[in-house]
């Protein structure tokens, strides 16, 4: 006798529980009741409502809990391919830029290459000690020969951030305009941060391939492009009132006031985005090696996987000598655009 | 006087402006226009009434100031001229075309030409270069770079910042930065020049720094200023036309001696009741009106003369008299005892300090 039959009989809907009647497969709950020689809900006791499993017993109608896990996936599987068609023709221009990306950046002789990146350092930071900072970093790289899988890496978080900002900051401006597409976004980004970094691989994995660059940087923009947005959104938002004032009163068009004014004061904050999402890229850029993403996380999982623990923890000083490089250029820059507007 | 005849159009005319603030002011709009106080509106509707029944003429060439206390609706009304606020209800003809009726592309044109604005803070861009600043407003017009900046050099060395250009604001004093946002003003070479207490956040001297370098650009450009202060010497110093605000209202406008010398309410007797009369008041406003040929004289004073300046002339003695003169005309007789007796507070305050 289930707890909740009489709700179905009072309710009337005893004969449509019935009709569905069948003998469907024990729930692991009953199971093991049954090895103890009891009845589950006696000895549990029934929760203050009802659940799905218990509903079960009383109805057979109404599905167990497995089923809806079972249907979620069911549901996935059944739009995967629809989804694919859609999918797949937007994303093949990320696989095209990673891949392009990795093979531009171990093409290139290194004695060309790490000159052009030392000279990138000096032109965003306009910093001496960054600038020696990272050269003296590179020689090291070299000089315990992990610089071509610490390339692959920066290559990766490149394409990455580049694509984070070239999308966040569009979408950071229109939340700043529109309120309502704020409210509806920010829960969203706040999943995207929540989401454990594992569950992103887990959907993807479903649609495309695991030998599809765009798999892992897929995931890598998801992950990374949530600053970018929101601090795009904040540093506009904050923008001085009386400036916005000033700009209105001389007349200027919305694209000029976005333009000349919006745009210059927020970048400060939006360059801060920018700083994060390169630091959680490269968090993202590791995971991502489970799913063939090159670079200094296939040495560190590696590391794990063979119990190897050398190559596992060197790989991990590289990532963290990558983070503090990336971390001391990008920080660098935004101190450079902020000096100028140091306001009252 | 004939003046009233040969007065031109005002430049500015505002015809029953009203302003209120809240979910829904049209339905409480009625209310107020019967009559309900600022108070009463706010308890029983929860809508801010920012402006009552506002109709003021402004002048070309000549400077009207607002003043009133904080919250009088100083800022409301004056952001209302170029429509950054939308008005409930009301009129505001510009050269006679109907702000409230222009539709973006026109309002963007009669900000870009026709009107220009100095703020309290300020508020210049933080990360342009002072010149930049300044020829913002031709920037704005596209203007190619070349020529908005000579413009904007020439109206920098104007207010006394040659050599200034390339600093960025956050470098300079805040009396710099003001006069930065006035050459900005100027840069745009707009008729009209709004001002929102664009020297109350200056230190006194500054303050009388920046009121004297208006009075001499006034003197030489003759734009229409609309000044908004809460200080009551700084109006009376700059005003040609005074308007006193009160929870919105207008208590009372003109002439500001004329205000002075015949105040109609008790909230502006308050107000007037503070400041140095010799200082304000002038030969005109206090002489007799005519010519005397018999009467003696012991010289001439200017029609704009001070008080203060005349007691000086006369060294104190009350047993003398002048000859005004306007252009080296005679135009009427000052005795001292006018003079004395005009220092002494009006009628209306005699009242009131009766009746406390
Ligand atoms: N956006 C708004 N919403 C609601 N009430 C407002 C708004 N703007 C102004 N007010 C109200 O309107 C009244 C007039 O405000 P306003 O800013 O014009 O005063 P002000 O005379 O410029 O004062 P201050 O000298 O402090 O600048 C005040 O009571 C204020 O609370
Ligand atoms: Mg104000």
């Amino acid at each position: 006798m289930a707890h909740y039959d009489g709700v179905f009989n009072t309710l009337g809907l005893r004969d449509w529980c019935d009709a569905g009647k069948e003998d469907g497969p024990m729930t692991m709950a009953q199971l093991l009741a049954q090895a103890k020689g009891a009845d589950p809900n006696e000895t549990t006791g029934p929760l203050p409502f009802p659940s799905l499993d218990s509903l079960h017993d009383a109805c057979s109608r109404i599905p167990q809990t497995r089923e809806m896990t079972a249907g979620l996936e069911r549901f996935f599987l059944d739009i995967k391919n629809s989804l694919k068609v859609v999918l797949d023709p937007i994303t093949q221009p990320l696989s095209w830029m990673l891949d392009g990306a990795l093979w531009l950046f171990t093409t290139i002789p290194w004695w060309v290459l790490i000159p052009m990146l030392i000279a990138l350092t000096w032109y965003v930071s306009r910093s001496r000690a960054v600038t020696i900072f990272v050269a003296l970093a590179f020689v090291f790289l070299g000089a315990i020969d992990h610089l071509e899988v610490a390339i692959q890496t920066l290559a990766i978080i490149f394409v990455c951030t580049g694509l984070c900002v070239i999308f966040g900051v569009p979408i950071g401006i229109a939340m700043s305009k529109n309120d309502t597409l704020q409210k509806g976004t920010i829960p969203v980004l706040d999943l995207l941060q929540t989401l454990p970094t594992f569950v992103y691989l887990i959907p993807l994995i479903f649609l495309f391939s695991v030998t599809e660059s765009k798999l892992y940087g897929i995931a890598i923009i998801l992950y990374a492009i949530v600053p970018v947005i929101r601090l795009t959104d904040l540093g506009i938002r904050l923008v001085d009132k009386d400036v916005i004032e000033a700009a209105d009163a001389f007349g200027m068009t919305s694209r000029q006031k976005l333009f000349k004014v919006e745009i210059p004061l927020a970048l400060p904050n939006i360059m801060a985005g920018v700083n994060q999402t390169i630091m959680m890229s490269l968090a993202m850029v590791v995971i991502a090696s489970l799913v063939s993403a090159p670079g200094l996380g296939v040495l560190v999982l590696r590391g794990i996987r063979n119990l190897e623990i050398g190559v596992g923890l060197i790989a991990g000083l590289g990532i963290v000598l990558l983070a503090v490089m990336l971390d001391r250029a990008s920080k660098a820059a935004l101190n450079r655009v902020d000096v100028s507007r140091s306001t009252r | 006087m004939t003046e009233t005849t040969s007065k031109p159009e005002p430049q500015i005319k505002i015809r029953g402006l009203y302003k209120i603030f809240g979910a829904d002011p049209e339905r409480v709009l009625p209310e107020v226009q019967k009559g309900m106080s600022k108070s009463e509106v706010l308890e029983t509707t929860q809508h801010v009434v920012g402006l009552r029944a506002i109709d003021i003429d402004m002048y070309p060439g000549k400077t009207t100031v607002i003043m009133g206390l904080s919250g009088s609706g100083k800022s409301t009304l004056i952001r209302h001229l170029n429509r950054l606020i939308e008005p409930t209800t009301g009129e505001i003809l510009v050269d006679g075309q109907d702000v409230m009726k222009m539709n973006p592309a026109e309002l963007r044109e009669l900000r870009r030409t026709r009107m220009s604005m100095v703020f309290q803070k300020f508020a210049l861009l933080p990360h342009r270069s002072v010149l930049d600043n300044a020829a913002m407003p031709l920037e704005v017009r596209e203007v190619p770079e070349e020529e908005r900046h000579a413009e904007a050099q020439k109206w920098l060395a104007r207010v006394g910042l040659d050599g200034y250009g390339a600093s960025y604001p956050h470098q300079l004093s805040g009396g710099m930065q003001q006069r930065v946002g006035i050459a900005r003003a100027l840069t745009s070479n707009s008729d009209i020049m709004l001002m929102d207490e664009a020297f109350s956040a200056l230190d006194p001297l500054i303050r009388t720094d920046m009121q004297n370098l208006l009075l001499e650009l006034q003197e030489e450009l003759h734009k229409t200023i609309v000044f908004i202060t809460h200080d009551l010497d700084e109006a009376l110093k700059l005003a040609d036309h005074l308007v006193i605000l009160k929870d919105g209202e207008i208590v009372q406008q003109g002439e500001p001696q004329r205000i002075l010398m015949h105040p109609e309410d008790p909230y502006i007797v308050d107000f007037i009741s503070d400041i140095n009369r010799a200082r304000v008041l002038r030969a005109r406003t206090v002489m007799t009106e005519g010519i005397t040929p018999d009467a003696v004289v012991h010289g001439d004073v200017d029609v704009n003369d001070t008080l203060e300046s005349v007691i000086a002339r006369a060294e104190g003695r009350t047993d003398q008299a002048f000859r005004v003169v306007r252009d080296g005309q005679p135009v009427g007789h000052l005795s001292m005892t006018d003079v004395v007796l005009a220092l002494v507070p009006t009628d209306a305050s005699e009242q009131r300090q009766a009746t406390v």
